[in-house]
């Protein structure tokens, strides 16, 4: 066996690995009598206006969300982000965002340009339902024109097939 | 003669540099039943220095295009007539040709040259045209599309569309969040490309007006130079001038521009009503009808010979398929049923053939539906696929024009609207996309 495919093996064992801890630990938490943070970490009340949130929490780092193939029903995997994104918007009355929708290369330019804003509009409303307000959401289809990917796969379509929330107003 | 076949092997040896500057030619499949023609270098007859541009060369790429002709190479070629009276018949029967074509250039005592071409039917052993153009220095590639025509109309019965221009997107990726699009427009066989207008962000769908004067098209903008807000808006730019005018730039899709016959309409995507609904505008007027109401996406409208009706994309019934509806509005109609994904429909001169996306699984092709017979009519794959799209008719129907992508880059393809024959038009750089064939240019 030759040293690349070994290595690439070894990743595939430790992502494994790693998948499968994060599934055992899942249980673990729900159960609020084990201990899961070290105790020395106080628990801190967050702050939904402080500026530094928008960049260190993790559901508001992600900022896409992936839909299937000809499909603008927005993931059960998004919902959290989306909630605190709603959240954030809620809080911060001045923030705006653009979001972006994006479709794989399948199909016609056009077509896919409704397709992107669908997809859009399927994350704006759960902004919306979450604590947004319409005013601070602004969506735009880029349709098939703004791939992350160039490859003609799944692999590849999977990642285009997206709405980017876009902040122009952080706060 | 010797004389001759040296000039011949110069041009040979200069023929790939000329090529690089436009489309490579690459002919992908070959009819057995094309008609063989000989088209022989023409003479010289001029004080001036030679120019460059092989016109007997541009004449067979673009009849051997169609499917419909077999062009003799020249490398064949034993006998290089200028003059009718200098035609061996009998050689040209030998060499199993059906048609010649002889010319040769002058000068024309007005300025400028005249370039002469005589079109001899062999089998028939007759004159069946000659013609004589006078040209600028610069205009050897048009007056070389301009013979193709007379000889494919002389020889079919039906006008050539060789002299016409087409239009279409070209993409490039200058850094990884950095792009550069622009729409072009270039000869019918891809030479002499010319950028109309660039920016930074997309440019979708350009659209011919019914005289060649107009394309219509979408360009994303932002607010200002630093804004993250982008609108879509629908242009019209004058070819000549380079002056544009906006129709549309409203909240959400402004898309798929498309001239009523009459070139007095335009049939827009608008989706401020909450999605994309196709929309007449009254250019006199500026005056917007919404010609659909349905919560699926209606696009790609395209206007039917006579603008009574138009034809376009919805997937009002789970998957897009193509739909009609009269120019007034209505109830429209479904007239796509083969195939699970019909898309961005092009239709013919005369109403008979509609080409359009069919997508089955992961493949794409470009279908032709042919209505000759009425409804729902016959439907033939004349691409391969797997990632086809936007069609687009020659003027006199006998080519459809398309995009095609090889790798990570788009290219563009001619296609006999049978299928038998297609030629890839592929520029050597940037990613080319939605190409769009213009009308018939006046004679």
């Amino acid at each position: 066996m030759n040293t690349p495919i070994r290595v690439i093996l070894l990743a595939v064992a430790v992502a494994g690995l790693a998948a499968c801890k994060k599934e055992v630990t899942k249980p673990e938490t729900a159960q609020p009598s084990q201990p899961t943070a070290p105790v020395s970490q106080p628990v801190q009340e967050e702050n939904w206006t402080d500026p530094k949130l928008l960049d260190t929490k993790p559901c508001l780092v992600a900022r896409v969300a992936y839909f299937d193939f000809d499909q603008s029903v927005v993931k059960s995997e998004a919902m959290e982000m989306l909630r605190c994104h709603g959240k954030w918007l809620s809080s911060n009355p001045g923030a705006r965002l653009t979001l972006e929708g994006h479709a794989d290369e399948r199909g016609s330019r056009e077509y896919n340009l409704g397709l992107g804003e669908r997809r859009g509009n399927a994350v704006r409303d759960l902004l919306l339902a979450n604590g947004g307000r319409a005013e601070q959401v602004n969506v735009v289809s880029y349709g098939e024109e703004r791939p992350t990917c160039t490859e003609s796969s799944e692999g590849c379509w999977s990642q285009n097939r997206r709405a980017e929330l876009i902040y122009t107003t952080r706060q | 003669m010797r004389i001759l076949i040296l000039l011949l092997a110069v041009i040979l040896l200069a023929a790939p540099r000329l090529q690089a500057q436009g489309l490579d030619v690459e002919i992908i499949d070959g009819r057995e039943a094309a008609i063989p023609i000989a088209i022989v270098p023409f003479a010289w007859d001029s004080a001036a220095m030679r120019d460059p541009t092989d016109v007997p060369a541009i004449i067979r790429s673009n009849l051997n295009r169609t499917g419909q002709f077999r062009a003799m190479p020249t490398a064949n070629i034993r006998e290089i007539p200028a003059r009718g009276a200098e035609i061996n018949m009998a050689y040209w029967r030998s060499a199993k040709q059906d048609f010649l074509v002889i010319g040769r250039v002058l000068d024309d005592p007005a300025g400028g040259f005249r370039v002469e071409f005589e079109l001899h039917d062999v089998v028939n052993q007759r004159k069946m045209r000659e013609l004589s153009y006078p040209i600028r220095a610069s205009e050897f590639r048009s007056v070389s599309h301009r013979i193709s025509d007379e000889i494919y109309e002389a020889i079919l019965g039906v006008r050539g569309a060789f002299f016409t221009k087409i239009a279409y997107i070209k993409a490039q990726r200058l850094a990884p969040n950095k792009y550069e699009y622009g729409i072009w427009v270039a000869d019918s066989d891809g030479y002499a490309p010319q950028r109309i207008v660039r920016n930074t962000e997309p440019f979708l769908s350009p659209a011919w007006s019914p005289d060649g004067r107009y394309l219509a098209y979408v360009s994303f903008e932002r607010e200002g130079p630093q804004s993250l807000i982008l609108r879509q808006h629908v242009y019209i730019h004058e070819l000549a001038t380079g002056q544009r005018r906006m129709v549309t730039n409203f909240k959400g899709i402004n898309g798929a521009p498309n001239f009523s016959p009459d070139g007095r309409t335009l049939l827009i995507t608008l989706s401020r009503s909450g999605n994309p609904e196709i929309n007449k505008v009254d250019l006199a007027s500026n005056a917007i009808t919404q010609l659909t109401r349905h919560f699926g996406i209606d696009t790609e409208a395209f206007w039917m010979p006579g603008g009574n009706s138009f034809l376009f994309t919805s997937d009002r019934s789970g998957k897009p398929q193509i739909y009609a509806l009269s120019a007034d509005g209505g109830t429209p109609e479904r007239v796509t049923f083969e195939g699970e994904y019909n898309a961005k429909v092009n239709v013919s001169y005369d109403g008979k053939k509609w080409a359009m996306v069919q997508g089955r699984g992961n493949v794409y092709r470009i279908a032709v539906l042919d209505r000759e017979r009425g409804n729902p009519g016959t439907v033939r794959l004349i691409s391969p696929g797997p990632m086809d799209e936007s069609p687009s008719f020659a003027p006199n129907a006998s080519m459809v024009l398309y995009a095609a992508r090889e790798g990570s880059r788009g290219v563009l393809y001619a296609a006999a609207a049978d299928g038998s024959v297609r030629q890839r038009l592929a520029l050597p750089d940037g990613d080319i996309r939605e190409p769009a064939w213009g009308p018939f240019r006046q004679r």
